[in-house]
């Protein structure tokens, strides 16, 4: 394994590596600002402020294909009638689009868990946030690197 | 023409939790990559799944460019009783696909 | 010291020494968790698109003849059974090297009158996925003695030829330099135990063909056609050359 890229270390490359854009996949031109996601944020609270606790983001720190990075979500709540999660939205800063999927759940859920894959333009921070019945908002976030495969043209 | 894929128990107990694992086939097109000669890609994604239990959505998920191709959702219901599971895919031209999944409760 | 250490390396290098232990390790194991997991979970894979696809095509009537796969082979979790294991075989009729995409078209010129399938259509790969899932956890073993010997010879000569700008032959990396890292990616075995496979640069699934191709072009050689000759005899090589590791159709790759 290369451990020393002309000279640098290559764990430091790594964490200091900012936007690695996933090549192809995305202009720059295209990638999102930070007003665009924080007036997404806003437009889905309506006002609310997402305190951080409830909510738990698990997803790898590194991925290594931007194309489809699995994750799940879980929420702690007894999703009865009068107090469950009715949405989770996940918010990317760096997509060209921050909204990336949003699941409405109910009473009828049993659990608030869910998962899916998600496309990732670069290396960022994911937020993610659940609006529960009684109007409160929970928030998570988690950093996640993105690499390039081997072959930029995959054919 | 979708293949969709869903992956659930096809009898439970009244009460019970369960898991339900869902995959449809569909490029989601973003909108944002350009083809050999420079030309833009449309946008042609899933935008929405709705999941109903007995008649009654248990289930939604708002889908964007950002959800990876071949959508994956896997979320839970509890058994309340023997009915079925209505599962429908609506993409940005409106078309439907549905499938759906009797589940057993005793 | 370094000239005493390349010395040494020198000396080692002229030994020989095969580059790799059986049983051949399998590109699953350089992934990620998340996406072993993805791989090993059913209800998450999505390469199992395709193997339901290609279930429902297996009952589907295609073809003049009105025929479907199940009507002269049954269910596929018996007949198919270890087919994909013998793969790809010397056709007794023709006497041509045929892989599962090409014994499928063979099957529905022959006895169903039905058109050939396009190589990466969603239905050749479904098909092709849901005969080779039948075989998955058993290990190839393909003949590679009588009519077979001269492809094996052929695709065995391919592999170890440097091709291309880059003038790099097969063994080079994935005999040579398995676990090394190539930009973001661990250099893998060069298995073809996983196919067709659902690949994340793609994503979608697709043939072993599309993914040699790819190799072609990764080393700047020419890309050959899906079905050519020569890709096909370097499949019976490396399906030979898979050892005892075992089918994981439909697998999960980068």
């Amino acid at each position: 394994m290369i451990e020393r890229i002309f000279g640098i270390d290559r764990r430091d490359i790594l964490k200091s590596a900012g936007a690695i854009a996933v090549a192809g996949l995305v202009p720059s031109s295209a990638l999102a600002t930070p007003e665009t996601m924080t007036s997404a944020i806003e437009k889905a609270l309506a006002g609310k402020v997402a305190k951080p606790g409830r909510i738990k983001l698990e997803i790898s720190p590194l991925a290594e294909n931007g194309n489809s990075v699995p994750l799940t979500i879980s929420v702690e709540s007894p999703m009865t009638a009068n107090d469950h999660v009715k949405t989770i939205y996940m918010f990317a800063p760096e997509n060209p689009q921050p909204d990336m999927v949003r699941f409405h759940l109910g009473p009828r859920s049993g659990r608030a868990r869910v998962q899916t894959s998600v496309r990732l333009a670069t290396t960022q921070r994911l937020q993610a946030i659940a609006v529960m019945s009684d109007g409160s908002a929970w928030t998570d976030s988690a950093d996640v690197i993105v690499t390039m495969s081997a072959c930029l043209d995959a054919g | 023409m979708r293949t969709a894929r869903i992956v659930m128990p096809k009898s439970a107990r009244k009460g019970d939790v369960i898991e339900i694992k869902t995959l449809v086939t569909h490029p989601m097109e973003t909108g944002y990559r350009r083809d050999d000669m420079g030309k833009a890609i449309p946008r042609d994604i899933i935008k929405l799944l709705t999941v109903t239990y007995g008649g009654e959505e248990i289930f939604r998920m708002d889908m964007f460019p950002g959800t990876a191709a071949n959508p994956f959702a896997a979320f839970t219901t509890i058994a309340t009783e023997t009915g079925e599971l209505v599962f429908t895919w609506t993409d940005d031209k409106g078309e439907p696909s549905v499938e759906k999944v009797t589940l057993t409760v005793t | 010291m370094v000239r005493t250490g390349l010395f040494a390396l020198l000396i080692i290098a002229t030994i020989s020494v095969p580059a790799f232990a059986e049983p051949r390790t399998s590109a699953r194991e350089f992934l990620p968790p998340e996406l072993q997991a993805q791989q090993a979970d059913d209800g998450a894979n999505p390469g199992m698109l395709w193997v339901e696809r290609g279930e429902k095509l297996w009952s589907q009537p295609e073809g003049s003849a009105g025929k479907s796969c199940v009507e002269c082979h049954g269910a596929a979790q018996a007949s198919m059974r270890g087919a994909a294991s013998r793969y790809p075989a010397i056709d007794e009729k023709t006497g041509d090297l045929f892989n599962i995409e090409a014994r499928i078209n063979n099957c529905r010129s022959l006895h169903m009158s039905a058109a050939p399938l396009k190589y990466e259509s969603d239905e050749l790969l479904g098909l092709t996925a849901y005969v080779a899932f039948q075989s998955r956890g058993l290990s190839f073993d393909p003949k590679i003695d009588g009519a077979a010997a001269a492809h094996f010879d052929a695709g065995k000569r391919f592999y170890f030829e440097r091709q291309g700008q880059l003038n790099v032959a097969c063994n080079q990396c994935h005999d040579d330099n398995v676990g090394k890292r190539l930009r973001g990616d661990k250099i893998s075995s060069g298995l073809s135990i996983g196919y067709p496979v659902y690949r994340l640069d793609w994503q979608k699934m697709g043939s072993l063909h599309r993914r040699l191709r790819a190799c072609s072009l990764g080393v700047r050689a020419e890309q050959l056609d899906f079905g050519s000759p020569e890709y096909l005899n370097l499949e019976l090589y490396l399906a030979s050359r898979n050892g005892s590791a075992v089918i994981e159709t439909p697998a999960v790759r980068k």
